[in-house]
C-alpha cells in the first residue's frame, strides 16, 4: 500500500546526485544556482541527495579526467538501477577544449551512458532546468542538426573574377 | 512577546511575494551580449577556414571533398561558446545567435553542416579567393585539409590528400 501510495505521489519526482569529473565549478554553481529560490528545481520534486544509492539521476560535469574515470564509474554502478545521466557542459558532452588531451578521456558519454546533455560553458540556469523539463516531457526538443549548402555558384564571385581581369590586362599594365 | 515577532515574521515573509520564475512555462528572454548558439550565414561564407583555426575547442572541421567543394562542419558539443569565431570572420558570416535552449539527447543534434563552393587557382588549383587576397595564408590554412568529420576530430597536419593513415591515427 505505501508503495502505491509512492507511485501515485511521486511519479516523477527525481532525485538528483552531483558529480563533478573534473569540472572548472562553473557548471556546478550554475547547478546550485537551479536549486536557489529564484530559479527553484525543487518545484518539479527534484532535490539533490549526497549519496548516489539514493539518487535517480546523476548530473555529470566536466570532462571525465584520468583520476576520476574509475570514481564515476563507481557512482554510476552504485546507483539504483533505472537512471539517468546529464551531462551538463560542453566539457560533459564533447569534452570542451581538452577533448583530445592526454589526461582527459573526452565526454562522458565515453564512460558512462549519457541520456541528456545540455552544452553551454557554463549553461545558463535556464538551460539546465530546460533540460530537466525535458527529460520531464514538458517541453519539446528545439536542437537538430542544421545543414546549409550553397546550391548555386555566387553570382558576385564571377563578376570580382571579371572586375580582376579588366583590371589586370596586360597591355594596360605595359602602357 | 514571542507572539507578536512571529506574526511580524509571518508579515514580512508575505510581503515578500512570489519570486520564483516561471521559466519552462513562460519564455525567458537573455540578456544583452549574451552568446549563444552560433549561426552560419552560409550565403556570405567564403570558406576560409579563420574561424577553424582559431576555434580553442576545435569544433569546426573543415574536409574538402574535391577541389571545389568543401564541407565545413561545426560540432556544438563541444563548443564553449567564446565568440572567437564570430570576431575573426572576415565576412561577418558568423552570429552569435540568442539560442540557449539546446539541450538534446542526441550529441549530432547541435551540429551545423555547410557546403561550400570554392574558387581554385589556376596554376596549382588549390582553393583560392582573389579579390580578399591571401585571406587563406592569413589565416594559416594551408592547401587541402582533410579532417575527420566522422570521429569529429581535427587532423593537424594538412595533407595534399587523404591519406587512412592519418584519419586513423585520429580514431580513438
Amino acid at each position: 500500500m505505501l508503495s502505491k501510495l509512492c507511485k501515485r505521489t511521486a511519479p516523477k519526482s527525481l532525485w538528483l546526485y552531483h558529480c563533478n569529473s573534473g569540472a572548472c565549478n562553473g557548471c556546478d554553481i550554475e547547478i546550485l544556482n537551479v536549486l536557489t529560490p529564484y530559479y527553484d528545481v525543487e518545484r518539479f520534486g527534484m532535490k539533490v541527495v549526497a549519496s548516489p544509492r539514493h539518487a535517480d539521476v546523476m548530473l555529470l560535469s566536466g570532462a571525465v579526467t584520468r583520476p576520476s574515470l574509475p570514481l564515476v564509474k563507481r557512482a554510476y554502478d552504485a546507483m539504483p538501477s533505472p537512471k539517468l545521466v546529464f551531462g551538463i557542459g560542453s566539457c560533459a558532452m564533447g569534452g570542451g577544449c581538452w577533448f583530445d588531451t592526454y589526461n582527459v578521456t573526452g565526454g562522458a558519454d565515453k564512460v558512462v551512458p549519457v541520456d541528456y546533455f545540455i552544452p553551454g560553458c557554463p549553461p545558463r540556469p535556464e538551460a539546465i532546468i530546460y533540460g530537466v523539463a525535458l527529460a520531464l516531457g514538458l517541453v519539446d526538443k528545439k536542437a537538430a542538426p542544421v545543414e546549409l549548402k550553397q546550391m548555386e555558384f555566387p553570382i558576385d564571385a564571377y563578376r570580382r573574377n571579371e572586375a580582376w581581369e579588366k583590371r589586370n590586362v596586360i597591355y594596360e599594365l605595359v602602357r | 512577546m514571542w507572539l507578536t515577532s512571529k506574526l511580524r515574521q509571518i508579515l514580512m515573509v508575505l510581503r515578500a511575494g512570489v519570486v520564483t520564475l516561471k521559466y519552462p512555462f513562460e519564455p525567458r528572454p537573455v540578456p544583452e551580449g549574451f552568446r549563444g548558439a552560433p549561426v552560419w550565414d552560409h550565403h556570405k561564407c567564403i570558406g576560409c577556414g579563420g574561424c577553424a583555426d582559431h576555434c580553442p575547442a576545435r569544433s569546426i572541421l573543415i574536409r574538402d571533398v574535391c577541389q571545389e567543394l568543401r564541407v565545413m562542419l561545426y560540432d556544438g558539443s563541444r563548443c564553449t561558446y567564446c565568440g572567437r569565431c564570430a570576431d575573426v570572420c572576415p565576412e561577418k558570416a558568423i552570429r552569435m545567435s540568442e539560442a540557449y535552449e539546446l539541450a538534446c539527447d542526441r550529441r549530432e543534434d547541435v551540429t551545423t553542416r555547410l557546403e561550400l563552393f570554392m574558387l581554385t587557382c589556376q596554376r596549382c588549383g588549390r582553393c583560392y579567393e582573389m579579390e580578399n587576397k591571401n585571406a587563406i595564408d592569413r589565416l594559416s590554412l594551408k592547401g587541402f585539409r582533410y579532417d575527420n568529420l566522422e570521429r569529429r576530430a581535427l587532423v593537424r597536419t594538412s595533407t595534399e590528400r587523404l591519406s587512412p593513415e592519418l584519419l586513423k591515427k585520429t580514431d580513438h
